[in-house]
């Protein structure tokens, strides 16, 4: 009897006019089902309609350029929390740090898991790059998706190591200033460089002032790591992002000749 | 001696370096796994097809077919990707998700002290991933081994797709077609980058000194600072007192790197005029001279770290404005 109930208001649910609005397709199993299941869903829609068998089996792609991008995900959800709390000054960096770990409901998880995440992003890049290296998946048509790939790398490396400064402990504070002490070191454009001397580079013109925003990792420093690891670079690799998951559609999923 | 090694390992931020070794060898050693296993499979195919034997499980007209068993031999090349690699996808992402939640939950991440310029750690790392150019700088100076060595590796990965002009080995797993390729990759990711960097977590204490794993990191250690410049090196090695003039210096610097690369590319070449002159019209001038001088340019660490480990050598080049 109530079953008989549910039927109905399901029934009525389904023709009703809001409900077809948003959802276009059956649940049964049917090959036009399963193609509108990732045509008619913008984030699944990332997939082609078909993949090629190869690609769907575990031990060919490892799932690893996957994972990665889940972990950017994570990454990008964990840091707008972050974010609500974070002041990017000397007086507050640190003490909102203390903040995570004693008030923020959840903080210390919630940092704790930006921090791990970061650290096996990095190691996602660097296996999905073997694999992709040891199915020789960088060949013709998809040579340029591996140089979109490579700055992808470099982008994750630079997030990375932007976000070790934040917050403005003696690890991070360190782990920078060695870091860009070799920027002083740069040919022509440092002041400690090769030739760098002589066309005028002092440590107030040369390239790791304009990373710092001066001769220190001091404040303006820790504003602009801040800026490039919450703004500038995210943006930037989402961009990169889209071309690289585009590409790889385009050019005929994930490895083998078109 | 345990302790010293499990102090380091242990700490927050390195526990993702033991984990990358341990991902980077198994992964490794599946890749490897799996190439040498196609091949086995292609071979026997063609020994078969040579000997005019019926067709066999391998027996490939597709390159790509090696990778299905044989009850999937001549089903559709593409299925569905709804549910196939969404469901795969959704998997992993859920055992990545609890892996990162149980890692989150019990470990916190690392906070030291407020930031103090006055108060300087020793010895003062980098993060972890750039633990290989830190270590780097034991052997180069900081442009080269800060700047310009990471440019040519960023460069230089870039390149790889238009350099490799094989065209075999597209989409499956192999080794025996691309043995080069495979080799020199896994020698510039693993032995150079790697290696370098589980060597700058864990054998570079106080000072940038080196310390065997275990070894208690004493700061006061005295080593003895004995390295000299290559031509110095080289008038103790013959006996001329003369090399070792700065004219001379600079002469025997700019020949040796000059005859490094001329003679790096110019053998390679003769030897593959004689094997095998197809890969040298493949390649032509402009990229094999763009392989040879990246591929030295890579070789030159693993050569200048026994120069200088072995023979004490500093410089091979010292100008006024920079050396080498």
């Amino acid at each position: 009897m109530v079953t008989e109930q549910l039927e109905k208001v399901k029934e009525y649910v389904k023709e009703s006019r809001v409900y077809k609005s948003m959802f276009r397709r059956g649940f049964e199993d049917t090959p036009r089902n399963r193609v509108l299941a990732i045509m008619g869903n913008v984030f699944l829609h990332l997939h082609p309609s078909h993949v090629k068998r190869h690609s769907v089996k575990l031990t060919h792609t490892w799932c690893m350029g996957g994972i990665t991008f889940l972990l950017f995900l994570v990454l990008c959800f964990t840091g707008v929390f972050l974010c609500f709390y974070y002041h990017p000054d000397k007086i507050n960096a640190y003490r909102d740090m203390k903040y995570f770990e004693y008030d923020v409901p959840f903080g210390v998880v919630l940092r704790n898991m930006h921090r791990w995440a970061a650290h096996l992003m990095v190691i996602t890049v660097w296996l999905h790059m073997t694999r992709v290296f040891m199915t020789g998946a960088y060949k013709p048509p998809r040579e340029f998706n591996w140089v979109v790939g490579v700055v992808l790398l470099v982008l994750t490396l630079l997030l990375s190591f932007t976000g070790y400064l934040l917050p403005d402990d003696q690890l991070g504070f360190w782990a920078v200033t060695v870091g860009t002490n070799m920027a002083r070191a740069t040919p022509l454009l440092g002041h400690e460089g090769p030739f760098g001397e002589q066309i005028g580079a002092t440590a107030y013109n040369d390239i790791r002032f304009a990373l710092l925003g001066g001769s220190v990792v001091g404040g303006n420093a820790l504003l602009r790591a801040y800026i490039w690891h919450c703004v500038a670079m995210p943006v930037t690799a989402i961009i990169f992002l889209a071309v690289h998951f585009w590409r790889t559609r385009k050019d005929g999923g994930t490895s083998g000749p078109l | 001696m345990w302790h010293n090694i499990w102090k380091i390992a242990s700490k927050p931020d390195n526990i993702p370096i033991v984990g990358m070794l341990f991902l980077v060898m198994f992964f490794g050693v599946l890749s490897f796994y799996l190439a040498l296993k196609n091949d086995r499979i292609r071979a026997a195919a063609a020994s078969r097809r040579k000997e005019g034997q019926p067709k066999a499980k391998g027996d490939v007209v597709d390159v790509i077919d090696i990778m299905y068993p044989e009850s999937e031999q001549g089903l559709p090349k593409k299925i569905s990707c709804w549910p196939h690699l969404v469901k795969l996808e959704f998997i992993c992402a859920i055992a990545v998700m609890a892996l990162l939640m149980f890692w989150s939950v019990p470990i916190d991440a690392p906070l030291e002290e407020p930031s103090s310029p006055a108060l300087t750690p020793n010895p003062s790392k980098a993060p972890w991933y750039f633990l290989g150019l830190q270590d780097m700088l034991v052997y180069f100076d900081p442009w080269i081994a800060g700047v310009v060595l990471p440019t040519f590796i960023i460069l230089g990965l870039m390149v790889i797709p238009y350099m490799d002009v094989n065209p075999k080995g597209s989409g499956y797993y192999t080794f025996r077609e691309r043995k080069f390729a495979i080799l020199t990759y896994w020698f510039g990711f693993f032995v150079l980058w790697v290696i370098e960097i589980v060597i700058g977590t864990f054998c570079r204490g106080p000072g940038w000194m080196f310390f065997w794993p275990g070894q208690e990191w004493d700061p006061h250690r005295v080593v003895a600072e004995v390295n000299i410049n290559f031509n110095e090196f080289l008038a103790n090695a013959t006996g001329m007192a003369g090399l070792k003039s700065a004219t001379a210096g600079l002469v025997i610097g700019i020949g040796t790197i000059l005859g490094y690369y001329v003679l790096g590319m110019a053998l390679p070449y003769l030897w593959l005029m004689r094997r095998n002159p197809v890969i040298l019209e493949q390649l032509g001038f402009i990229r094999f001279n763009i392989v040879g001088f990246l591929f030295w340019t890579m070789m030159a660490l693993p050569i200048k770290i026994v120069l200088r480990l072995i023979f004490h050598v500093k410089y091979i080049l010292v100008t006024p404005w920079f050396n080498i």
